[in-house]
């Protein structure tokens, strides 16, 4: 557990995560009071790199629950191993040991049980507590919010089967939402609530060199003011910090070492996801971008 | 550094939070004692620290952070540390009236009936009865009266709005063709290992979203108040839906409609709303909602409704391209026009030549009846596929 917030902030950038202030703080208080953690924003904006460099900084596990629609308790706490299950009852049946409450014992034991992200975050095996990110939670609908709400109050699940789990470490929690639907109020009462923002130029530049330090100083800073220039533009569907990086590693690889006309048209679609944004893009469109963004660099050095 | 805080910062931090609520964000008791636990994790004399640690704990919305900077600005600036009495009414904060304010401006919306409604509320005398209603039915709204709109709001309110229903990805018990393993070993435990009956199960049907997009430019004054009402009713009896009015630009109101009394939700939106009655700018504003709410409001297959006479200025390119996106991103999408069936209309103004090849549905929505047929129609959007789906290239609106 660092012990300030500077050191928690050069943890994070010896994993190559570039952490402002305001965020470090929310990240800091979150571990301090065992809160969860909300972070919401834009897609690409450094939401679930952010789990993964925690747990890289904190030498701890990362486990991930990736939300989508219908996502149940056999998919995110634990389920049981029906077939093997099956198999047993079996095997008991064939050496005359079935009774009702050795039957009960052997078939849901340990061994029987798929333990899920969830389950395994707050398994009271864990002698350090894990970073548990829960991604895109947008995705899942409205009932399963209502589940995580209970479980993040107790850090603890009921199995019928066998009982209650508890926690004996707390879990760090990292809940991400890209906001395609408002989560319940409730649910983000329990936790710190950080806005995510695209960066500033020389955030961006900050990350786009250590994320790929193999691209030349002028490309990363070329790339960067375009990336910029991209996001003041009228597009369906603006590029990301992660779109950024991408952009210059596709450059990367095919040899550039500067940026220029045909080198965009020929990776554009690293940055821009969307037909009409990328038509949009075609022609003079790309000049003029250049020239602003050669301007911006300029005016930021 | 790392000292409790004292009771003169704790007072000082409940006033923040009384002030916070004042603004309309949601903050309750138990919020602060957090926030004076987490102070106590951080150095204090930093004020930006302080700032970041009360953002992160009093906010829980994207939209509040506004205000809260503002409040904060206000609340722990030097001048506001020197004279804490006046500091407590942040009212005075830029962007917010004083808490004790007067009748608040009138919107376009409201007109007597609004004012007059208030009072008038218990007076059932003056609801028309049905048959008023069965003469009322066919009437063109834009001709109606104040005592025959109040009336065509509460028959609107009583249909039943089923937008049809989609399969989703959640499990539960029924007939089908998926066996239930876990319930079949629980029960099989019972009987002794034996499968007596094998339990099945279904994806769970859901109602599909409603995305309501609404016209409220000049062309479509005469409609304005009854299609918010619309969007209320829509929005009370069903419990997904995003509602947006436009007519230069994009205004989404789907909280504004969320008020518990219809006049406080048609308040609200008149309030939200900053172009009533404007120009018509159709495709720029779609493409709006495509940039900004698309991506939240298309999710899980919605049925998108276009309330709009079609008059745009704009490029029909333009609109075209953005009606399209939003055919392709929608299950169904039905323009509702409330021109098509009065006298020799043809939707012939070049946008909606343009827009209407991308349009699953294009009905009339002048009267009650065309109103009690869209909640049919609704009822009817299945759970099929989009295999099949043309847009209605001709000018036969389907008028009942």
């Amino acid at each position: 557990m660092p012990a300030s917030i500077p050191e928690l902030q050069q943890r994070l950038a010896e994993q190559r995560y570039v952490c402002d202030r305001g965020l470090a703080v929310s990240l800091f208080i979150a571990l301090k009071l065992g809160r969860p953690l909300f972070l919401e924003g834009e897609a690409g904006v450094g939401k679930t790199a952010l789990a993964a460099a925690t747990a890289a900084a904190l030498d701890t596990d990362l486990i991930r629950l990736q939300c989508y629609e219908g996502l149940d308790i056999s998919h995110a706490v634990y389920e049981w191993d029906y077939p093997r299950q099956l198999l047993e009852l079996r095997l008991l049946e064939a050496g005359g040991a079935l009774d009702r409450g050795t039957a009960h014992k052997a078939l849901y034991g340990d061994a029987f049980l798929l333990k899920r992200p969830l389950l395994q975050a707050i398994d009271p095996a864990r002698t350090r507590p894990a970073v548990l990110l829960i991604d895109e939670i947008d995705r899942a609908d409205e009932e399963f919010e209502g589940y995580l709400l209970e479980l993040l109050a107790e850090f603890q699940v009921t199995i019928p089967e066998i009982g209650t789990v508890r926690a004996t470490t707390r879990p760090l929690v990292i809940l991400t939402s890209n906001r395609t639907r408002e989560v319940h109020d409730a649910l983000k009462r329990r936790c710190l609530y950080q806005w995510l923002e695209y960066p500033s130029f020389e955030k961006e530049l900050a990350i786009v060199r250590v994320r790929v330090p193999e691209a030349s100083a002028q490309l990363a800073t070329q790339v960067t003011a375009l990336a910029q220039e991209l996001r003041t533009q009228d597009l369906y569907k603006v590029p990301g910090v992660s779109e950024t990086i991408d952009w210059v590693s596709a450059l990367v690889a095919l040899g550039h070492d500067r940026v220029d006309e045909q080198g965009i048209g020929e990776t554009l679609g690293v940055v821009l996801k969307a037909r009409e944004d990328v038509d949009a893009l075609r022609g003079g469109r790309v000049t003029e971008l250049l020239a602003r963004a050669a301007a911006r660099a300029a005016g930021s050095a | 550094m790392n000292a409790p805080p004292g009771d003169a910062l704790l007072a000082r931090l409940l006033g923040f939070g009384r002030a916070l609520r004042r603004l309309g964000l949601d903050v309750h008791t138990g919020r602060m004692l957090d926030v004076v636990e987490a102070l106590s994790c951080i150095d204090i004399a930093r004020r930006d620290d302080v700032f970041h640690v009360c953002r992160a704990l009093l906010v829980h919305r994207h939209e509040d952070l506004e205000a809260f900077d503002r409040a904060f600005d206000a609340f722990w600036s030097p001048a506001a540390e020197a004279e804490p009495r006046s500091a407590s009414e942040p009212g005075d904060a830029p962007g917010k009236k004083p808490a004790s304010q007067g009748p608040e401006p009138m919107g376009l919306l409201e007109t007597q009936t609004d004012a007059a409604g208030a009072a008038g509320e218990e007076d059932s005398l003056d609801v028309p009865a049905w048959s008023d209603l069965e003469a009322l039915a066919t009437k063109d709204f834009a001709e109606f009266s104040e005592s025959e709109l109040a009336a065509a709001r509460d028959a609107i309110e009583r249909l039943e709005w089923q937008p049809g229903v989609r399969r989703t990805r959640r499990w539960v018990s029924g007939r089908g063709s998926r066996l239930d393993l876990r319930r079949a070993l629980a029960r099989s435990v019972r009987t002794g290992g034996d499968m007596v009956r094998l339990p099945r199960r279904v994806r769970r049907l859901r109602p599909r979203p409603i995305v309501l997009l609404c016209d409220v430019s000049g062309s479509m004054e005469v409609y304005a108040r009854l299609l918010v009402h619309f969007a209320y009713a829509l929005t009370r009896r069903h419990r997904r839906v995003e509602a947006f009015l436009f007519s230069t630009r994009l205004t989404r109101i789907t909280r504004e409609l969320r008020a518990s009394r219809i006049d406080d939700a048609v308040r609200a939106v008149s309030k939200a709303v900053p172009d009533w009655s404007g120009g018509t700018r159709i495709g720029a504003s779609l493409q709006e909602f495509h940039r900004r709410w698309g991506r939240r409001a298309l999710a899980r297959g919605p049925v998108a409704l276009l309330v709009s006479d079609g008059w745009d200025r704009g490029e029909p390119a333009v609109l075209a391209a953005a009606v399209s996106r939003l055919q392709r991103s929608c299950h169904r999408l039905i323009w509702l026009n409330p021109l098509i069936g009065t006298q020799d209309y043809q939707p012939l103004t070049r946008g909606l030549v343009a827009a209407l090849p991308h349009v699953d549905e294009f009905l009339p929505a002048r009267s009650l009846r065309d109103i009690a047929q869209l909640a049919r129609i609704l009822g009817g959007v299945g759970r099929e596929g989009r295999e099949g789906r043309v847009g209605r290239v001709g000018g036969e609106g389907r008028v009942g």
